[in-house]
């Protein structure tokens, strides 16, 4: 699957295997709809693109994000249908993928059963509400974001795809922070963790758009 | 036709039209060991591996114990992962105990402790309501989970509900005089037996010992309040549903306690520090639990549990609608 995944996605770009893309896991995959993976791609300089792979999935990629005025560092919580790699391919300015992932074991089903708010019926009554804070520290600004929001894959009878689709940050002075495209092998009720440079205090503004083009907007502050 | 992994290995085991190909397949060669400790008279400890559910050691990880009835008999306590533990098991209990096995308590739900009950009459199963309640909500996904991850180890295994309910107070089983409680905490039923004769506490899944506490189904403040319970019944010993024997009866209870006590506000602060769920997996882990095996791993686990629930109640709305 690497070869077909690395062709559709890569291209003809050249690839390397790289250490210096950090992707952190848990040992035990507890719940195979809502696992978290961390990657820190901040010892590369000029990171254009952060791609989070699953290869064996039904949905293989999770999220693409341009870090455009962040640092390259992404926390996110995916959905598997299977014993799969997971992977981080990170675009550098000089056109070079650089990659890195581990196999990781779960059961199946993750993309293939219904979210807990459709089996509790309640997912509408709390859609796009958002939480989140910044922390302002020594070496980077802490952002987390989280939403409510089923993520629905499309492979659950009788209910159709439905999941956020993107997410920018913006700056106080409106400028761009970052950009991600979001698939539904991100887990239902997404929840990201972004690093921002140091010394920006917020406010910054998050704005997130789903399939059925509704749109939900936040105001991160510390 | 979709056929479960489950539904096959039982196919293959039953359906004489197969029976020639099962007949030249290899046979399975895992033998679960039963090392019984005597621990009390006519009562015997049998330890699970401090370890996770694993093909390697056949999921026999929860401890069971025996008890000898004066008339005769014995009756269990929890009775292992699957059919063919817990067929090991009663000859074992037969053996030790010159009879047959009377009666088999459950403390809880989880697979590791309760899809034993298979090799039973479901009539001799006692298990308090709660418990039965959840074994028929999660049983079948925890034995399909048993199966991927154990295979053979569970071949016949099904789940068997327990038909004979426990009401809390004093039982008597062939003589041998117990009495019940019904807490919860650990799971929603947390079964809990003092043995009389040996002044024995069984404690199941509410108190773990040296080996760090599982909390898929917890409710950390209500197993507080039953560690209290616990600490305030008079017994002399306790038997813990992971971990080694404690003589002492107090000192696997008070390490239980500590853990939880340590755990919620560790995620807590975690949260309100903007950790995500890997970085609070790492978080560093009190030198004084050292002697928990299994301690970062329950930590990931518990992280899953909780983490997301914690997040909702810690992190401010910033929707402006909320």
């Amino acid at each position: 699957m690497w070869a077909n995944h690395a062709a559709w996605l890569l291209g003809k770009a050249p690839v390397r295997f790289d250490p210096a893309v950090i992707v952190t896991m848990p040992d035990v995959t507890e719940n195979q709809h809502v696992f978290p993976v961390t990657v820190d791609a901040r010892a590369l300089p000029k990171v254009q693109r952060i791609v989070v792979l699953m290869d064996l999935n039904p949905l293989p990629v999770a999220i693409d994000y341009q870090p455009e005025g962040a640092l390259a560092y992404v926390s996110l919580r995916i959905k598997l249908d299977q014993r799969t790699p997971v992977r981080a391919l990170v675009l550098t300015a000089d056109g070079i993928w650089h990659v890195a992932g581990r196999w990781v074991d779960a059961a199946g089903g993750g993309c293939s059963a219904p979210p807990v708010s459709r089996v509790k019926g309640d997912w509408a009554q709390h859609l796009g509400e958002m939480r989140g804070r910044l922390w302002p520290q020594a070496d980077q600004t802490r952002l987390r974001v989280t939403v409510r929001h089923p993520m629905d894959t499309g492979y659950v009878d009788n209910i159709a795809a439905y999941n956020i689709e993107s997410l920018r940050l913006r700056g106080a002075a409106g400028q761009a922070l970052g950009t991600m495209t979001i698939n539904g092998s991100v887990s239902e009720d997404p929840a990201f963790t972004l690093l921002l440079p140091p010394g920006l205090g917020g406010p910054v503004q998050v704005h997130m758009a789903d399939s059925n083009g509704r749109t939900f907007d936040g105001t991160l502050a510390p | 036709m979709i056929l479960s992994r489950r539904a096959a290995l039982g196919l293959l085991a039953t359906a004489p039209a197969i029976a020639p190909m099962a007949a030249n397949a290899e046979t399975f060669a895992g033998r679960y060991a039963y090392d019984p400790q005597a621990i009390g008279p006519g009562l015997w400890l049998v330890r699970g591996a401090d370890e996770a559910i694993a093909f390697g050691n056949g999921g026999a990880i929860a401890n069971a114990a025996i008890l000898a009835c004066p008339e005769g008999g014995a009756v269990l306590f929890d009775c292992g992962p699957s059919l063919r533990y817990a067929q090991g098991l009663a000859a074992l209990a037969e053996k030790l105990c010159h009879g047959p096995v009377r009666r088999v308590f459950l403390s809880h739900l989880h697979p590791d402790h309760a899809l034993g009950t298979a090799a039973f009459d479901p009539a001799i199963v006692a298990a308090l309501p709660a418990t039965r309640r959840e074994l028929e909500r999660d049983g079948n996904g925890f034995a399909d989970a048993m199966y991927r991850i154990l295979a053979d180890w569970m071949r016949g295994t099904a789940v068997a509900l327990p038909a004979a309910t426990v009401v809390p107070g004093p039982i008597e089983v062939g003589g041998r005089r117990l009495t019940a409680l019904a807490l919860h905490g650990h799971s929603d039923g947390d079964l809990v037996l003092v043995d009389e004769a040996s002044g024995t506490l069984l404690a199941g899944d509410l108190v773990f010992h040296d080996r760090a506490p599982a909390t898929p189904d917890a409710d950390l403040a209500a197993w507080r309040q039953s560690l209290d319970a616990l600490l305030a019944l008079p017994h002399r010993q306790l038997v813990p549903g992971h971990g080694p024997f404690d003589p002492t009866g107090t000192a696997a209870i008070a390490q239980t306690r500590d853990w939880l006590d340590w755990l919620e506000p560790a995620l807590d602060q975690a949260v309100t520090q903007g950790l995500d769920m890997t970085e609070a997996g790492m978080l560093p882990i009190p030198e004084r639990f050292a002697t928990m095996k299994m301690a970062r791993y329950e930590l990931q686990r518990s992280v899953a549990h909780f983490y997301a629930g914690i997040e909702a109640r810690r992190l401010p709305r910033i929707d402006g609608t909320g």
